[in-house]
């Protein structure tokens, strides 16, 4: 059994506010919304304030630190935009994830005083908040998102920075198109204001340190706090469409490798039709960047960086979601691409639903 | 379609390789000791079911460095039983904990701030590598040539039963004919062993250290984490016959339910853990009756151990078959915890021997189980495995006995 599958709802948080319209408006394109001295060199994209005491019951609250109310935020908002509230005891949820903030204060204290082994266990036992271990575990976003709002069904977590995104969307796209799943709730979180996750990506290089500038023509980076939640149903049965999700694959190997491999799922892809919108969700970082846009021949209608920063787990899953707001809008097809600043690549097409 | 598992591979702190292991669990030893790679002075807990490496000298070998190394020794174990060499040529998916920078590194810089941290860092290239959640899986990945995107699914203590769901998914679904499906973990560094102990989840029976996992009894007080690595070769059930591979038992279904109640609790009436063996029975076409053996996810404390056997009992009635954990003697080796068990559940079934669970000198008689305390044998034909997360994230897993050879 093969079914096509629709995106119904999306659920979109970022620097540039939240919901629908706020994001279907940076279809036309928009400056972006930076902070350039926080964490500089590093620009980033500051999340928009968000009341997520309205959808976070307190006690919940305390449990969880930006990453997680963000992302258990977003995945309301989905719920809520595909009318899904009263199905959420079967929603098969699938996350893709990074790990939650560390408590970077007190390890500051420890850097400075920098005690013996046993001195630095003693500040790390009496200065750690007991919960804050579960605001930390990757898996706890998805167990939150089923605490918060109910969900029921089937709950994963996806690791692997970029391709986890695309990759957590190819699965629950195959499960509901198998005839395994009937609704999925698939995307992620990413917190970039956090100096612990910057300083892990800046060990890589990629980062664009100095003042903001559009890609292609950056040399890096640009992080930016958002999240990005789908949900995806049989288009068959779908009350009310976004668009159909025609096409999703996936690859990873050796960077030498990547070049071929992108060339090869786009020669993947059906046929384009004239006036197809084109999505990137390139990262910036050099090498996967060049090679995506190659690939692409040219230059993308929009790169999602631009518009909300790079957000990493959540970044082809909020190249997807403007891409169905794009085809709710009017769009004959939207081609998404994304590349991950180390490894695998992953290329997605939406049509119109019937 | 039936999908055959052709390969395992086991390490533990009982020792690497799936019949070495299956030695020491069916005589009942314990792989739990003293934790010497690390300094635990003040610590509550100062045991742990250890797998050490000469590296443990210089004191640097991070969870992730482990993680690869225990995931590279099992899969290729695996490899090796399936008869299956160079390029794999098919889905990994593994069940990993997340990663971050240790002590050890984040003190190298020698800087006092995060902003002085990211000045220096542009030259660590070997630390981003290192700690990417992409970055061991990747490695295994391109080490055994499996093909797409490794899956590395988190579901925390249930994530190497997450693992074979989804190796079993795409086989069925058409995607390949044949999946490496583990578990990897070695999250034993001061720092989550410190983040474990404030949640109050371990046990502090230090002395003597083989005594205090101690499952389904009156003084059970917390777990043990181990360290550790299990993997399975799945192959079409057509595909392994087609190339002549011994068949060494089946993956006859998974089922999986989230639980809305708590991060670190069960539902008070057991309903997700219930409903997520039900889906396991379902999926394998099976009835309670037909389990054999169940291999609890038996943790030791004592909310998972009470809940536990109460959804055992509200489904498999007052008289269940016999449950056991192995948790008693390996520790928990948390998101490998799922694969590991169910290759011993595997053993098991190709033994007709059950695994015990040791130390059951004071048995929690009101939790209604026999809970094998010393190992037997025993025909059966088929395995339930159990694994929960915190989160609220629970997976169970069915094994089948391969062919009568």
């Amino acid at each position: 059994m093969k079914r096509p599958v629709a995106i119904t709802g999306v659920g979109l948080a970022s620097s540039q506010g939240e919901g629908r319209s706020a994001h279907a408006a940076l279809l036309k394109g928009a400056a972006p919304v930076l902070d350039e001295v926080r964490f500089a060199p590093y620009p980033v994209h500051p999340l928009a304030p968000l009341p997520f005491d309205t959808t976070i019951p307190r006690r919940e609250m305390r449990q969880m630190e930006t990453w997680q109310r963000l992302g258990v935020y977003a995945a309301g908002l989905a719920l809520d935009d595909a009318g899904l509230r009263d199905r959420v005891a079967e929603v098969d949820l699938i996350v893709a994830a990074g790990g939650g903030e560390r408590d970077t204060a007190l390890d500051e204290q420890i850097l400075a005083v920098r005690p013996d082994e046993a001195g630095r266990h003693r500040m790390l036992m009496d200065g750690l908040r007991p919960t804050l271990f579960l605001a930390q575990l990757s898996n706890l976003l998805a167990g939150s998102i089923s605490i918060v709002h109910n969900v029921a069904g089937s709950s994963r977590t996806l690791l692997g920075e970029e391709i986890a995104g695309a990759e957590a969307i190819r699965v629950q796209a195959a499960r509901i198109a198998a005839g395994t799943s009937e609704l999925g709730l698939v995307g992620g979180a990413f917190a970039g204001e956090r100096f612990d996750q910057l300083l892990l990506y800046a060990f890589g290089g990629a980062l664009q340190a100095g003042p903001w500038q559009p890609l292609p023509g950056r040399p890096g980076m640009v992080f930016g706090s958002a999240a990005a939640f789908l949900t995806l149903e049989p288009a068959t049965t779908a009350a009310s469409p976004l668009a159909v999700l025609s096409h999703i694959a996936t690859d990873q190997g050796p960077a030498a490798g990547r070049p071929d491999r992108l060339a090869a799922l786009f020669a993947g892809l059906p046929e384009r039709s004239p006036g197809c919108l084109t999505i990137s969700t390139a990262c910036g970082a050099p090498g996967p960047t060049r090679d995506e846009l190659a690939a692409l021949g040219t230059t993308p209608d929009l790169f999602t960086a631009d518009l909300v920063g790079h957000a990493v787990e959540a970044a082809f899953p909020m190249g997807l979601a403007l891409g169905a707001l794009a085809i709710a809008a009017g769009a004959p097809q939207v081609l998404v691409t994304g590349t991950g600043q180390w490894r695998g690549e992953a290329v997605a097409l939406l049509e119109k639903p019937a | 379609m039936r999908i055959a598992v052709t390969g395992i591979g086991l390490v533990t702190a009982l020792g690497a390789g799936a019949e070495a292991n299956w030695g020491a669990l069916s005589t009942g030893r314990s792989g739990i000791r003293h934790i010497t790679r690390f300094d635990t002075t003040g610590m509550r807990a100062t045991i742990a079911a250890c797998v050490d490496f000469p590296e443990d000298e210089g004191r640097a070998f991070t969870t992730a460095a482990r993680v690869e190394r225990l995931g590279e020794m099992v899969i290729g174990e695996a490899l090796a039983q399936a008869g299956l060499e160079g390029p794999f040529g098919g889905p990994l998916a593994i069940g990993m904990p997340p990663v971050e920078v240790e002590w050890p590194q984040r003190l190298s810089f020698g800087v006092n701030t995060y902003p002085e941290l990211m000045a220096a860092a542009p030259t660590a290239m070997p630390l981003y590598e290192e700690f990417l959640f992409g970055g061991a899986s990747t490695r295994l990945a391109e080490r055994f040539g499996t093909t797409g995107v490794p899956q590395v699914v988190t579901t925390a203590c249930a994530s190497g039963g997450s693992a074979i769901q989804l190796a079993v998914e795409a086989i069925r679904r058409g995607e390949a004919r044949k999946a490496i499906a583990a578990g990897s973990d070695a999250s034993l560094q001061p720092e989550t062993l410190i983040r474990f102990g404030l949640l109050q989840a371990l046990s502090t029976r230090n002395d003597p250290p083989e005594s205090a996992s101690r499952p389904f009894t009156l003084t059970r007080d917390g777990f043990v984490m181990g360290d550790g690595a299990g993997a399975l070769i799945l192959e079409e059930e057509a595909h392994a016959l087609e190339r002549g591979a011994t068949i060494l038992g089946y993956v006859l279904g998974a089922g999986e339910a989230a639980d809305t109640f708590h991060r670190t609790r069960s539902t008070p009436d057991g309903s997700a853990i219930v409903r997520c063996m039900q889906r396991a029975l379902d999926d394998a076409g099976l009835t309670p009756a037909d389990i054999g053996y169940i291999n609890a996810h038996g943790t030791s404390t004592p909310e998972n151990d009470k809940m536990e056997a109460q959804a055992i009992r509200m489904l498999f009635g007052e008289a269940p078959p016999p449950v056991s954990s192995t948790k008693s003697m390996i520790g928990h080796t948390l998101s490998a915890a799922g694969a590991i068990e169910a290759a011993i559940c595997l053993l098991a079934l190709r033994h007709q021997v059950l695994p015990p669970t040791i130390n059951q000198d004071d048995v929690d008689t009101a939790l209604g189980l026999d809970t094998v305390p010393v190992s037997r044998p025993h025909r059966f034909t088929a395995a339930l495995s159990n694994s929960f997360g915190f989160g609220g994230q629970n997976v169970s897993v069915v094994l089948g006995a391969g062919p009568v050879t």
